[in-house]
């Protein structure tokens, strides 16, 4: 049954299946694993309620495999795992990128690597959801700083996974999965779904080129559809050997997600004319925000996506701030990128503040660093 | 159905050498298919990496041809959310049994209803002709010069114990048993799995002394045995496969029901 309108006290990772339900999931795989287990608890029984299929996988590469091939057969697909389970997703992660297929990928991030703290929160996996399979790829990674996020941004995961036929990331940790709290249902939810071959509509998921974004063959339509990780012409003859055509391809998987990068990111800022900028996102933006919201020498951009890179508001900071400081809850992963762009757009001084361990950094963490910067 | 109707003939020429097996596997399969009376829009071929994993991109039908090892994989999500279709997985020893091993036995044992159909050429033939996990103790490959040291899996065996609902293990040797275990295959529902030692005198003969595909299928000919008589041998042969003996042979044929029977499973796909 779908969640009705209202208020509601629950889990991250509650929120997320919740929408994920309402967004029009109706396939999930899983494989179980600390902290995303209670999505695939949930969606056991959720699933099949809601007329979809939920399967429990041998392991998180066969997860992914199902995932997609469930995406063929018209489902909308996802699955949930953590940072052991998306190192093993990885080459499919890449087909799913070259097929163009709509997936969506709920990743409660751990501290690695390796087994690491499965138990507590991370950002770890930042540049691997962005960079772990092989060649050039872009995905779409939205990051949850709280209950109504993981609701809201799961909702847009799924509407941006079909719209651009990409995998799409729900970048959560530890914190925000088991956290409580507040979420209100809204009235109306705005629905994503694919654009089909052979199908007119007007709605959003055709403002995009057919040249930029294909129509998706769904089997079992008398498309004949070939679906291969070869590289394929737009007419899906596989031409392994042909470098234009390998060219054209390539370019176009990441130019339709680049060039349409105002169309998917989405960031929130506080003091945007502070001398002193803190850019974060997911747990580690919470003591940022506690101290931007009390201090007005101190703003804060919060990434609510982070891939594709949010340029144009980094820039936007960068432009007018005299240091930026970035916090993230690992060595520095996001933070090499944001400085790129920041000194690119003039900033003088970029610092991080990093965190491991499993604490989100704390305002008197970010007090201190920015005390050190000269900034209060 | 004109067998060129089957086949996309705009992607021809085929990828295959001169006396590949595949092309006997193929059209043992079009008979069956055709026999049977199954729709090519109706029907969804899937498959992983590898020259036999290329036959999905030549018929004349959805098909996706995923990563290395993960074809049963895709097929079970596509089957799940499409309960309607026919799904046919087309596989090979490497694809099957090494990388996608785990896949493999929980296929078996999950018993989703697909027809899979391994062509076991005893050699990883597409990269050039390293061991793979059927190739025969003290055979020559890439990567076993001196001999194959290791023992290979009998993948027909693994299917009986892993819980498939019909096993059947032939050669293309036999191309009318071979046709008549596919149909039965086709027909059946759950995971059935037929494999076919097929010649692969490329990379596989060419090393071992059978450099003609003839001289392969003479082997064949002569190694085979029926499962029936060949089990008292089997049980001082750890290296069941080809190494003296190719057990032929319907393996089991079982009725469980199949996953989506049990789960009551009914078609999301095409719901907007």
């Amino acid at each position: 049954m779908n969640i009705k309108p209202g208020e509601y006290f629950l889990q991250g990772n509650e929120a997320c299946m919740e929408a994920a339900i309402l967004a029009g999931a109706r396939f999930f795989a899983g494989y179980p694993i600390t902290p995303s287990t209670e999505i695939a608890e949930g969606l056991a029984s959720m699933l099949p309620e809601a007329g979809g299929e939920f399967l429990q996988m041998e392991d998180e590469i066969a997860c992914i495999s199902a995932v997609i091939g469930a995406s063929w057969g018209g489902a909308k697909s996802m699955t949930a795992t953590s940072g052991p389970g998306l190192s093993l997703m990885q080459e499919s992660i890449g087909y799913a990128a070259m097929t163009e297929t709509p997936v969506v990928i709920v990743d409660v991030m751990r501290g690695g690597p390796s087994t690491g703290q499965p138990t507590r929160a991370s950002q770890g996996d930042v540049m691997a959801t962005k960079y772990g399979s092989h060649g050039d790829y872009q995905v779409i990674a939205f990051a949850p700083a709280n209950v109504q996020e993981m609701f809201d941004l799961t909702v847009k995961a799924f509407n941006y996974a079909e719209k651009y036929r990409v995998p799409t990331f729900i970048l959560s940790d530890a914190e925000i999965g088991h956290m409580r709290g507040l979420l209100t249902v809204p009235n109306e939810i705005k629905i994503v779904t694919r654009k089909e071959k052979g199908v007119r509509r007007t709605d959003e998921a055709y403002d995009v080129p057919d040249d930029l974004v294909p129509p998706f063959p769904t089997f079992g339509k008398g498309h004949k559809a070939t679906v291969t990780g070869i590289t394929h012409t737009p007419k899906a003859r596989i031409e392994p050997e042909d470098p234009k055509v390998h060219h054209e391809l390539v370019k176009r998987l990441n130019d339709k997600i680049t060039n349409n990068r105002r169309d998917i990111n989405k960031w929130e800022i506080i003091g945007p004319d502070s001398k002193t900028m803190v850019v974060s996102y997911g747990s580690a933006s919470f003591g940022g925000r506690e101290v931007a919201a009390k201090d007005d020498r101190i703003g804060l951009l919060r990434l609510k996506s982070i891939w594709p890179l949010p340029v144009e508001p980094i820039q936007e900071v960068a432009g007018k701030c005299e240091q930026l400081l970035v916090c993230e809850m690992n060595l520095g992963q996001l933070y090499w990128e944001i400085k790129r762009v920041a000194l690119e757009a003039g900033c003088k001084r970029i610092e991080l503040l990093s965190k491991i361990g499993g604490d989100p950094p704390t305002p008197g963490d970010v007090r201190h660093k920015l005390r050190e910067m000269g900034a209060i | 159905m004109d067998i060129f109707d089957f086949y996309r003939r705009d992607h021809w020429p085929h990828v295959f050498c001169p006396g590949c097996g595949n092309g006997t596997v193929m059209n043992c399969f079009f008979r069956a298919f055709n026999e049977v009376g199954w729709k090519l829009d109706n029907t969804v071929f899937v498959s992983g990496i590898g020259c036999s994993s290329r036959i999905p991109l030549y018929i004349n039908s959805d098909a996706i041809h995923t990563t290395h090892g993960r074809a049963i994989a895709f097929a079970t999500g596509l089957k799940l959310s499409r309960p309607e279709l026919d799904v046919v997985v087309f596989t090979g020893d490497g694809d099957l049994g090494a990388i996608g091993g785990n896949h493999f036995i929980n296929g078996c044992r999950r018993n989703v209803d697909l027809d899979v159909i391994c062509i076991n050429n005893n050699i990883y033939g597409m990269t050039g002709g390293q061991a793979s996990i059927t190739t025969p103790h003290d055979f020559k490959s890439t990567t076993t010069p001196m001999g194959n040291k290791e023992y290979p899996f009998d993948l027909a065996e693994i299917a009986v114990a892993a819980g498939a609902n019909y096993v059947a293990r032939w050669t293309t040797r036999h191309v009318h048993e071979l046709t008549k275990s596919i149909k039965t295959s086709l027909n059946k529902k759950g995971f059935n799995f037929v494999e076919v030692v097929a010649q692969c005198p490329t990379n596989f003969g060419r090393r071992n002394k059978m450099a003609e595909p003839s001289a392969l299928l003479e082997w064949f000919k002569e190694s085979s045995v029926r499962r029936d008589k060949a089990r008292a041998a089997a049980v001082d042969h750890v290296d069941l496969n080809l190494a003296g003996q190719v057990t032929i042979g319907e393996f089991v044929s079982r009725d469980r029901a199949c996953y989506h029977e049990r789960t009551g499973g009914t078609a999301h796909g095409d719901g907007h």
